[in-house]
Formats: structure tokens, C-alpha cells, sequence
């Protein structure tokens, strides 16, 4: 599927479900007050988002909610066109292996090798290691960790983690990639690189929702961006940035 | 490729929790098996006693006055070897009932008129049995005072006896199974939350919550082999030991002898396998209900 990430409906087909859905959905942590209320949004299949807000704004907090790491308070969460109340807690580990994540922290395990950490979602799967080898070795090449391959993470910069940890997200080619700051340690030449990697799995039918302060970086691709301030959605995304 | 080289396990090894962990499991299956081989020896002791009691009566010669007793006792016995259903039947004269009474009348010589009892060990065929009162029937008319003695009081005493030693042994066993299932138990649930990143990492890449428990299972079903297999060595080392020595281990189970057999042997080699489970099954439970309680 190839699609323009500055149309926010070009990627969504009248019969394909909206990767995302949020109808209502207000969320807070434990019996502390709602860090996200009243959000109204759509992803639709193969799009491209971009997600802002000031720190604090409720980003981290929606991006749980999306990969199912956090229930909603209230409000409906649609995920690939299931009511995510409905779904099965057994069912919900298929439900993540069809989104990639990718954190701000990284998450990469310390002691796992960049070639074994970018693998871990093909390993879980169940694939056998020759069946995916050579496709993380050419990953690794894409994102300039080629030479990092036996590495184990304490030793990587944090750009090289950054890195890794995109690879990781998307080496399974999930139908959604969720990514927190996904530049924000790269040199701007790096930077451009990942994104064109994104682009490109979007270009391939992945839903994409990128979280970043960086302004450049947000108008470099003109997406319709979803704008979050004190837990709202101000700026849902329906018109292009 | 280099890096298949370097393919390493999704749980890191723990040294610095694994080996104190190790070294406690070790003990409670060292002190399991000690008392598993204690039970097992207990158990065989007592059907050896208790076979030896059925087997046997003992027939008392209680001397007559102005007869002597060491033959009328030597005619019985004749008499008895005859009966249907006994084997033999042997006369033990006055010297040898003295010593039987040397605990409770001293080594002193007793004075000839003290009316010393004489014994008649009868051994009882095992495929002919002998008729109830046959002996006391026999010896009726005898002119001296006959008791017939069918250990009947003994053999129940030595059967409770027994079944007490092997139900505290496998008492033991189980607490001490239930203690070490406990102590992984909690080592698990250490070792989840030290291990916290690589479950979580797992969990988001879609591993369902039965990938993280199996490879928490296999690391403690490994230790809990190694340390099974330390425990249960050193636990046969000690048995056959006290086995060789005459076994110290009766003077506390009040049993004649450490028997360290087939059975201990079994015992030694079934501890480490059913250690490894036992830890398997433990950490299963305890990570499963973390996991629940984490990611409802």
C-alpha cells in the first residue's frame, strides 16, 4: 500500500478498520485524578500521525493506553476494529505483536547482544533464528548498527540504543508502530535516516503514531498531527499540519 | 555469523541469588533424604521384627519343685518338634535364661533354688500353621506350670512402633518438601522482580504470560537439580555411612539398624528429580500469580 503521510484519510480504506479508535477515553492511574480525558481520535489503517503536546501533556500516558500496557478509566478503545474491553486477556498477546514500540527509555535487555534484542519479537513468535538472521543483519545495516551486531547494549551510545530499540520495533513489520521520541537522540543526518524508515514501513501498510517534541521534525513530513494539552486533545489530527 | 555465537538466554544467570539458593535447597533435600532413607530403613526393619515375632513363640518351663527343669524343658521341646506346624523347637537351659535376666538381677551368681524359668524357642512352619492352644493342650498334664508366649503383644507393639517412625519420617519428608517449595517460592518472585526489564520487554513484544513462567520454570527446575542432586549425594554418603557403622541412626529411631538399601538408593536418585519438580512447580505458581496480579 502506498499512501502520503500528509493525508490523514488517503490511508484509510471504506472497509478497513481504523487501526485505532478512541471514543471518549479518559484514563488515570489508580485513584489518583484523570491524566487523560474525553479523547476522540481515529488512526485509520496505514496512516501516519504525528503525536505533541508539552511534557506532562498526557503522551506517554496515551501511548500506554494504545499498547495495551494501561486499561482506560473510561471511555472505548478500539484497536484494528475490537472493542479492547472485549478482548481476551489471552488474546492480548497476539494483539501486541502487531504493534511495535518504541520507547523513550529504550528498553533494550542489558544483556541480550543488539543482534538478540532486535530479534526478540521474531524469537518469542516462535520463528527459528535462521529464518530471521539475515533480515536483522540487513536492519542492523539499514540503521548504521552493522558494526554493532555482537554489541550488548551498556556498551552502544544512546543514539545506538535508539536505534536498536527502532529496529526492534519494527523488525516483525507490525501493522502499527507506536515510537516515543524516536529521534531524539540521533544527529539530525540519523534522524532524517529513521524517518525515512518509518516512511517507508508506512509506505508498506503500517500504521504509524510518532510522539515528538521536535517541531522540525513534525512539519519535516507535513502528517496530520494529534495535539494533547493537560490530558485533551486539542488538535485531533483531521486537518494536515 | 559471529553473533549466533553470543545467542544468549532470555533470563540472565544470577549467581549472587542462585548460589545461597542453591546451598538451602541442597540442605532441605540433604535433610529430606536423610529422613526419607530413616523411614525406608524403618519401615524394612519392622517387617523383619515383625516377621521374626509371627514366626516365633516362646514357651516358658516354669520348674517344678524337686524336678529338674532343664530336662523336663528338653523333653518338652522333643514333644513340641513333633506338633503339626512347627519347624523346631529348641530347650535353652539355665545359663542362658540367667542372661536374659542380667539387666534386672545382676551378673551375680543366683542361688540354685531361685526357680529360674526355663525357654523353649519354637520356630513355626511358615506353609503348615500351628492349631491355636496345640502347645498348652500338649503340655496339660505336665507336672510343672507351662505359659505360652505368641508375642502377640509385641509384634503390636513393635507394628505401632514402626508405623510411628515411618509416618514422623515421611512427616519430615513433606515438611520439609513444603518448606523448600516456600523458600523457591519466594526466590521466584525475588528473582521476577530483579528480572522485572526482561519480563516486561517480553510482555510488550507479545510473549503471552506462559513464555515468561516457562523460562522462570526451567531456571529453578535446573536448580532445583543441582541442588537435589547435592542434597541427595551427601544425604547417601551419610546413609550408607551409618549403614556400614551399625547405624547410630537406631539408637534415635529405636530401630536396630540404618537399613540403606535398594529403597535408600532409590530414594537418593528419586530427590534430585523430584527437587527439580517441586522447584519447577513452585516458581510456575508463584511467577504465573505475579503476572496475573501485574498485567490484569
Amino acid at each position: 500500500m502506498t499512501t502520503d503521510p500528509r493525508d490523514p484519510d488517503a490511508a484509510s480504506p471504506q472497509s478497513a478498520p481504523a487501526a485505532v479508535r478512541f471514543d471518549g477515553v479518559g484514563m488515570r492511574y489508580g485513584r489518583g485524578p484523570e491524566v487523560l480525558s474525553d479523547l476522540s481520535f481515529e488512526l485509520p489503517s496505514g496512516s501516519f500521525h504525528f503525536l505533541t503536546g508539552p511534557s506532562g501533556a498526557g503522551k506517554t500516558s496515551l501511548l500506554k493506553l494504545i499498547y495495551l500496557a494501561q486499561r482506560p478509566s473510561r471511555g472505548l478503545i478500539s484497536m484494528f476494529g475490537r472493542d479492547s474491553a472485549l478482548i481476551p486477556r489471552e488474546s492480548l498477546p497476539d494483539l501486541r505483536r502487531r504493534i511495535g514500540v518504541v520507547f523513550q527509555d529504550f528498553r533494550l535487555l542489558q544483556h541480550l547482544t543488539v543482534f538478540d534484542n532486535v530479534a526478540l519479537p521474531l524469537r518469542v513468535a516462535g520463528q527459528a533464528r535462521a529464518s530471521y538472521a539475515d533480515d536483522v543483519i540487513d536492519l542492523l545495516k539499514w540503521v548504521g548498527l552493522g558494526d554493532r551486531i555482537d554489541a550488548l547494549p551498556p556498551t552502544l551510545s544512546g543514539g545506538e540504543q535508539q536505534r536498536a530499540a527502532i529496529a526492534r520495533a519494527v523488525i516483525s513489520k507490525p501493522e502499527l508502530l507506536i515510537a516515543d521520541e524516536p529521534t531524539g537522540n540521533v544527529d539530525p543526518e540519523m534522524a532524517n535516516r529513521l524517518l525515512r524508515l518509518l516512511v517507508e514501513l508506512n509506505r508498506l501498510g503500517t500504521t504509524v503514531l510518532i510522539a515528538s517534541h521536535d517541531i522540525g521534525l513534525v512539519r519535516s513530513l507535513g502528517a496530520p498531527v494529534l495535539e494533547l494539552a493537560d490530558g485533551k486533545l486539542i488538535d485531533d489530527g483531521r486537518r494536515a499540519a | 555469523m559471529s553473533q549466533k555465537s553470543r545467542s544468549g538466554d532470555l533470563l540472565p544467570p544470577d549467581r549472587g541469588r542462585d548460589r545461597p539458593l542453591l546451598a538451602v535447597a541442597a540442605i532441605l533435600v540433604f535433610l529430606a533424604s536423610l529422613a526419607g532413607i530413616g523411614a525406608a530403613g524403618a519401615w524394612q526393619a519392622a517387617e523383619g521384627w515383625t516377621a521374626q515375632l509371627t514366626d516365633q513363640i516362646t514357651v516358658q518351663i516354669l520348674p517344678g519343685t524337686g524336678r529338674d527343669a532343664d530336662a523336663d524343658a528338653e523333653a518338652a521341646a522333643i514333644e513340641i518338634a513333633r506338633l503339626p506346624g512347627v519347624a523346631s523347637a529348641e530347650a535353652r537351659g539355665r545359663a542362658q535364661s540367667e542372661r536374659l535376666l542380667e539387666p534386672w538381677l545382676g551378673t551375680g551368681v543366683l542361688p540354685d533354688d531361685l526357680p529360674v524359668p526355663r525357654l523353649i524357642a519354637v520356630r513355626l512352619d511358615s506353609e503348615t500353621p500351628l492349631a491355636p492352644g496345640a502347645v498348652e493342650a500338649l503340655l496339660g498334664d505336665a507336672p510343672y506350670e507351662v505359659v505360652v508366649d505368641d508375642h502377640d503383644r509385641w509384634e503390636r507393639a513393635v507394628t505401632r512402633a514402626a508405623a510411628a517412625v515411618r509416618y514422623f519420617g515421611l512427616g519430615v519428608v513433606a515438611l520439609l518438601t513444603l518448606a523448600a517449595a516456600a523458600v523457591v517460592a519466594f526466590a521466584a518472585r525475588a528473582s521476577l522482580a530483579a528480572r522485572w526489564d526482561v519480563a516486561e520487554a517480553l510482555h510488550l513484544v507479545g510473549a503471552p504470560d506462559s513464555y515468561i513462567t516457562r523460562l522462570f520454570q526451567e531456571r529453578f527446575f535446573m536448580l532445583g537439580m543441582n541442588a537435589g542432586l547435592i542434597g541427595a549425594v551427601l544425604a547417601g554418603v551419610v546413609g550408607y555411612g551409618l549403614s556400614i557403622l551399625g547405624g547410630s541412626a537406631g539408637a534415635v529411631f529405636f530401630l536396630p539398624r540404618f537399613e540403606f538399601g535398594w529403597l535408600g538408593l532409590g530414594i537418593v536418585a528419586g530427590a534430585a528429580l523430584v527437587s527439580g519438580l517441586v522447584s519447577a512447580i513452585s516458581a510456575r505458581l508463584a511467577v504465573s500469580n505475579v503476572l496475573k496480579a501485574r498485567w490484569t
